[in-house]
């Protein structure tokens, strides 16, 4: 593991250890999801939301540790429900900060006593909590790529709805948008979009990968589609970079990626400071 | 042809006609025996006090809600949401300043925002935007960014948004508040110029009557549960007011013209 200043060759040797392999290629499918969905959750402010649904899915995947199930379908059940449960609750998500708060509180506590039901390791419970891309499997990556087709899929469909009700709400319902379907259809979108996420960054630094690339992307442009491009550009890299630099130095990959997100983030914010748009 | 059958289904006379129309929420009145009918090319202003159901008429027309009692006909028919040809403007938009999403894009979505399916930039599409950006004379702020505009910049933007799929009838909810007096005169002057230059149908909900003075056919004056509806000389006098609402209403007049409503809740229009 010594690193060379020949970055492909550095890669080719990276790539024959199978382990590291499955992570780079959940990683890259995760930073592309999280790019796109992480567009729209910055618009419509739902950023407390996309995180309650990675706080309730630690309730699920603590759960199913300790009924020795895969994480990622406890992951799914809990965020899903969440998804459900807050689309139920209204439109006016945004609104909704006291309630998600409560019932986020309620699921991270429900987290901790599984965990502390569950006799094994505690390595379990920190690797949700801050991600483990290098607990990837083969057949994990299999399910993140079917995950990442749907996603994909669902908002290529609602692209127009979703960036016209994100938008502008009143003049959308008026022209007969059905406001709860399209809601409750991206809310579900969030929430397999963050069970998938966790496996990179954990559940606690979920936003890394969901939040801030958009938020820079969206400085960067006023078109919707070049800015959801961007964002996914800026996941990638912080993705590839993190997973890079995390095979030579010791701290955990999900640290690198936040910190290059951040650090993004900061330079763009900074330069916009100097040179008004 | 048979002369018995009118040419047309849907006089001109007859773009929206109500007759004896009662709104509310949950068993509540909010207002009732509302007639009125607006034929086309026709600028109506709304005026009455908070909460007395400007807006819930509004709702009515948009289909979004029914009426308690009487009926309301649309083109002859039935309001029913997702009507393409209405435009509406509502009263607040959630555009904040960290919204760094080009106009263009807003008035677009104003055309196609209903349709399935992620469109690569359709020309069509960004003619017609362009072309509404164009009537409401905001061409130039076509790639600006919907947060950083001003009051009556937004006003201008969300009118295109409105125009840009061609509707007959367009709703505009208090778009006059947070501007200024210069603004303010210069938006009615735009809303006049469509009115006029397409035949489109303009309802303004206003606080104040007088800046429309000048550009109005007809006034609705909304307050205590009724609705008076007419020219505004005929429905803006102490006489008609203070029998509509058995109350003894004062409207003023001042020299220029101006008017003042006192007696109903609070008085609507400043002498200036």
């Amino acid at each position: 593991m010594t690193f060379n200043p020949n970055l492909l060759a550095d890669l080719l040797q990276m790539w024959r250890d199978p382990l590291i392999r499955s992570a780079w290629e959940g990683g890259t499918i995760v930073a592309v999801i999280a790019g796109v969905t992480g567009y729209f959750v910055v618009l419509r402010r739902s950023a407390f939301t996309a995180h309650a649904f990675s706080e309730i899915g630690f309730a699920g995947a603590a759960g199913a540790v300790l009924w020795g199930i895969p994480p990622i379908a406890g992951l799914l059940l809990g965020s899903t429900l969440g998804g459900l449960t807050i689309a139920a609750l209204g439109r006016r998500a945004s609104n909704r900060d006291t309630q998600i708060g409560i019932v986020l509180a309620f699921a991270l506590g429900l987290g901790l006593l599984f965990i502390s039901l569950y006799s094994g390791y505690a390595t379990e419970a920190y690797s949700i909590l801050f991600g483990e891309i290098l607990g990837i499997s083969t057949s994990l990556v299999l399910l993140t790529l079917i995950a990442g087709l749907w996603i994909m899929t669902a908002i290529g469909i609602l692209y127009r709805p979703l960036l016209f009700t994100s938008l502008d709400e009143d003049v959308a319902e008026a022209k007969g948008m059905p406001m709860l379907l399209i809601g409750t259809a991206f809310l579900l979108v969030v929430a397999v979009a963050v069970s998938f996420a966790v496996q990179v960054t954990g559940v606690l630094l979920i936003f890394s990968l969901m939040v801030t690339p958009a938020a820079t992307a969206q400085y960067l442009s006023k078109r919707p589609q070049r800015a959801i491009m961007i964002s996914v550009g800026i996941a990638l890299m912080a993705t590839w970079v993190g997973l890079f630099v995390g095979y030579y130095e010791s701290p955990p990959v999900s640290f690198f990626i936040t910190g290059i997100v951040f650090t993004l983030y900061l330079l763009v914010r900074g330069i916009r400071l100097v040179v008004k748009p | 042809m048979n002369a018995a059958v009118p040419k047309f289904p849907v006089s001109q006379s007859n773009l929206i006609m109500a007759e004896g129309l009662a709104a509310g929420y949950r068993g509540k009145t909010v207002w009732r025996d509302a007639s009125f009918a607006f034929g086309r090319g026709e600028f109506v202003a709304v005026i009455g006090p908070n909460g007395a159901g400007k807006t819930t008429l509004f709702r009515m027309l948009l289909g979004l809600q029914r009426p308690m009692g009487g009926s309301i006909k649309i083109f002859g028919d039935q309001p029913k949401r997702g009507n393409p040809k209405i435009g509406y403007v509502p009263q607040r938009h959630i555009i904040d300043s960290e919204t760094n999403i080009e106009c263009l894009e807003l008035v677009r979505l104003g055309l196609s925002g209903m349709q399935l399916g992620f469109n690569p930039f359709s020309h069509w599409e960004r003619d017609a935007a362009l072309a509404a950006l164009e009537a409401v004379g905001a061409v130039e702020l076509a790639h600006r960014a919907l947060g950083v505009l001003s009051g009556g910049e937004l006003q201008r933007i969300f009118l295109a948004e409105a125009l840009v799929s061609n509707p007959d009838i367009l709703l505009l909810d208090e778009p006059l508040s947070n501007l200024d007096l210069r603004r303010e005169t210069e938006l009615l002057h735009l809303v006049d110029q469509v009115v006029r230059s397409r035949g489109v149908t303009a309802m303004l909900i206003a606080h104040n009557i007088n800046p429309l003075l000048p550009h109005l056919d007809e006034v609705m004056y909304i307050a205590n549960g009724k609705i008076a509806t007419g020219k505004s000389s005929e429905v803006l006098t102490s006489e008609s007011l203070t029998a509509l609402y058995g109350v003894q209403v004062e409207v003023l007049r001042d020299p220029h013209g101006n008017v003042a409503i006192i007696g109903v809740e609070e008085h609507h229009g400043d002498m200036r």
